[in-house]
């Protein structure tokens, strides 16, 4: 909500006409999706499987600290692959066009400990519907972090680079609390809600069999190698949390990104839902290793705009993207991971602190903020 | 404990190194043949028959329970990365020495799995495979004679029964537009040439269809033969007629191809099956709108084609895409978007 909107230069029908050029690049890709990409996601999958295999065998022998470190490098990797350019992009849907029932949304189940269709509910329906509305798409600081400036200041916010921190570190644990809607399930009346609990009791299973086998049933395979075993996974879980993390601070939080106005997407068309996709995400430039790593999540514009895409296309379709940004006159934020790192994190230490009182302000909108 | 109970107890604490996943997943990366998966076969060669037909060699998985001459096997293959499901005539021999099945495939015009079958398949691809089943079988007691009226790919299953077993007195009507169309043609000569076979072919380019009725010239005894039949609906009618005509219509046996032809509309009547509601939908309704306007209870989030949280099964008909106009049929394990998705003729949707 900066007090220029970007995107006035605009026309109503600039917008629509937009809109309709975004569909013809779905499309194309659509049309002619096929065996390559069938292919692709089966040989990363088996891939996946085959590291993490290999990492937790040469675990069993993480006494000796060069299988240590090559153990919890693979593992990690092998992690942030099962999260990112798997399990994300399958829970999405980008899949199931091959119908193959293994390789499918409503049966993936991934490594980590918010259950899948938990997951699919606040990431799919809520989050990439309403992505960047405040008070809609909680996303934004996840609910303990103010990311406006015209978010009322609080206190509680001075902590929030040491929240934000916490978070990033035990990223899934609190994935699985933003979606169960922990905080606001907790009220009293909330709690015996049998719908939450059954839901909370869900998460719990997830979480006992995760624990379960990452410290306990692996190193007690390990022998004498417990303890060494121990720390790996518990760095790798780490490596992955703070990874995944910066990967989705990236996506959404560094300046030049958009937020919106609950009351702004009322009859929203077509159009105009792309165009807040467009100016609420930011991209991360690299390498083709990096885009894996990310899950191609380095491409969050063309993601948000086609969420159910095979992520192996999304670089191609990113240079037709980028044009429509260019012809229409519109920021495309992106930057290498370091900066754009830096520029979410420089947010999130800025807003910690109170700012003089926003320029646009009414009474309308200072409600929803409470409210948010 | 028993060893059954032990291995059990194994398993669960194999499923639990193995979490989210399980055990299989990782065996399957190895050994998808292993007994205990699930059932899938391995496309070891691929023979052409005629232009149109090749014969496929599939090596079945651990798993394969075998089939009686004249079943059918349904098959999943991946074409275009897009698991189809379809279902084949065995045409092997249920002895076959070294335990590979085969079945015979006729390409038809526009049949994406035919065609891929016939013209584009290779050895080393795996597939999935359920056990062979079908009532079109030879029964236990040998019949003293014998008739397999077919035409086109309808020799399939007989073909199987034909190579499965040998009885003393055969004839066999086989209709084809030419001679080359003949699936099996030199396999059939090569019977009649041992005497294990009288064989009449019918080329309906140059003879035009076979009229049941020439069947007292062309078999006078057809009426005292068991007989197997399999070929297009309109014979097999026509033979069922004859048959109960002359009072003898228990010795008839007859397998249908069923033709998968839907016929893509706009709008048509959808059926909610697990409900038992039946509403007359438009072609631009999505069909979560429909169902709900019906009082069906509908799984749904964005409803705008991005979250999948609206997926739904298609058991029946046709819908198309209302984004890109695609049309999609039902066929086993389909998934539908109801919130894009309207109604292309009379549909099924499982709520
Ligand atoms: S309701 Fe979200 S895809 Fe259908």
């Amino acid at each position: 909500m900066t007090a220029i909107d970007p995107t006035a230069h605009l026309t109503a029908e600039q917008i629509e006409e937009l809109g309709r050029e975004l569909d013809a690049i779905r499309d194309e890709v659509i049309a002619d999706r096929g065996e390559k990409d069938a292919a692709y996601i089966r040989k990363v999958i088996s891939a996946q499987r085959k590291l993490e295999l290999v990492s937790r065998g040469v675990l069993l022998f993480s006494i000796f600290p060069p299988a240590w470190l090559i153990g919890t490098a693979g593992l990690s990797v092998a992690k942030i692959m099962d999260n990112m350019e798997i399990g994300h992009n399958i829970l999405h849907g980008q899949w199931d066009w091959m119908r193959d029932p293994k390789i499918h949304s409503t049966t993936w189940e991934w490594d980590h400990v918010s259950p899948a269709d938990q997951w699919k509910h606040s990431h799919n329906e809520l989050h990439h519907t309403y992505t960047n509305v405040i008070g809609k798409d909680n996303d934004l600081g996840y609910g303990i972090m103010r990311v406006d400036e015209d978010q009322r200041w609080h206190p509680f916010h001075l902590g929030q680079p040491l929240w934000n921190f916490i978070n990033a570190c035990f990223f899934e644990y609190g994935i699985a609390a933003y979606d169960l809607e922990l905080g606001k399930n907790l009220h009293k009346r909330r709690r015996k809600n049998p719908e939450f609990r059954a839901r909370a009791r869900a998460v719990g299973r997830k979480i006992r069999k995760q624990v379960l086998k990452d410290y306990v049933i692996h190193p007690l395979l390990s022998g004498p190698s417990f303890l060494t075993t121990l720390a790996a996974t518990f760095t790798a879980n780490l490596v992955r949390n703070i990874w995944t993390h910066s990967v989705i601070m990236c996506g959404h939080f560094p300046e030049g990104v958009q937020v919106f106005e609950r009351r702004s997407i009322k009859g929203e068309t077509r159009g105009q839902w792309y165009l807040r996709q467009m100016m609420g995400s930011a991209n991360i430039s690299g390498s083709k290793a990096m885009h894996f790593m990310t899950g191609n999540l380095s491409h969050q514009i063309e993601h948000h705009l086609f969420p159910d895409l095979p992520s192996n296309r999304y670089a191609e379709v990113a240079v037709k993207v980028r044009a429509l940004f260019e012809k229409y006159e519109l920021e495309y934020v992106t930057g290498p991971l370091p900066k754009q790192v830096f520029s979410a994190w420089h947010k999130v230490f800025r807003l910690s602190l109170p700012n003089k009182k926003p320029k646009v302000n009414t009474p309308d909108r200072e409600q929803e903020l409470v409210a948010a | 404990m028993t060893s059954a109970a032990l291995r059990s107890r194994a398993w669960k604490l194999l499923e639990m190194v193995t979490t989210p996943l399980l055990p299989s997943d990782y065996l399957d990366l190895v050994s998808p043949l292993r007994a205990g998966a699930d059932l899938r076969g391995r496309i070891e060669a691929v023979h052409p028959e005629t232009g149109s037909a090749a014969t496929i060699v599939i090596r079945p998985g651990r798993g394969w329970r075998g089939h009686t001459a004249g079943q059918y096997v349904r098959i999943g293959v991946d074409v275009d990365g897009v698991r189809l499901w379809r279902a084949y005539s065995v045409t092997s021999p249920t002895n076959r020495q070294d335990g590979r099945v085969t079945i015979t495939v006729k390409a038809i015009p526009d049949g994406k799995v035919s065609n891929h079958l016939v013209r584009r398949a290779k050895p080393g691809t795996l597939i999935q495979l359920d056990q062979a089943t079908g009532d079109f079988v030879l029964p236990q007691a040998k019949p003293a004679k014998v008739l397999y009226l077919t035409a086109g790919s309808g020799i399939t299953p007989v073909m199987g029964m034909l190579r499965d077993i040998e009885f003393d007195d055969v004839v066999m009507v086989h209709c084809a537009p030419q001679p080359q169309d003949v699936i099996f043609r030199n396999e059939l000569h090569d019977l009649v040439a041992d005497k294990k076979l009288r064989l009449t072919e019918v080329h309906t380019d140059t003879d035009g269809m076979l009229d049941i009725a020439r069947l007292d010239e062309l078999v006078p005894d057809w009426a005292e033969r068991e007989t197997w039949a399999c070929g297009p609906a309109g014979l097999l009618d026509a033979a069922e007629e004859h048959w109960t005509e002359h009072g003898v219509r228990e010795r008839l046996h007859t397998e249908r191809f069923r033709p998968s032809i839907v016929v893509a509309g706009d709008g048509g009547e959808v059926t909610f099956s697990t409900t038992g509601k039946t509403v007359d939908a438009d072609g631009a309704t999505p069909l979560l709108d429909v169902g709900e306007e019906a009082g069906v209870l509908m799984p749904s989030g964005c409803r705008m084609g991005i979250c999948f949280g609206c997926v739904t099964p298609l058991k029946a008909g046709a819908v198309r895409d209302l984004r890109t106009g695609e049309i999609t049929e039902a066929e086993p394990g389909v998934l539908i978007q109801t919130c894009v998705s309207a109604a292309a003729g009379p549909c099924d949707i499982e709520r």
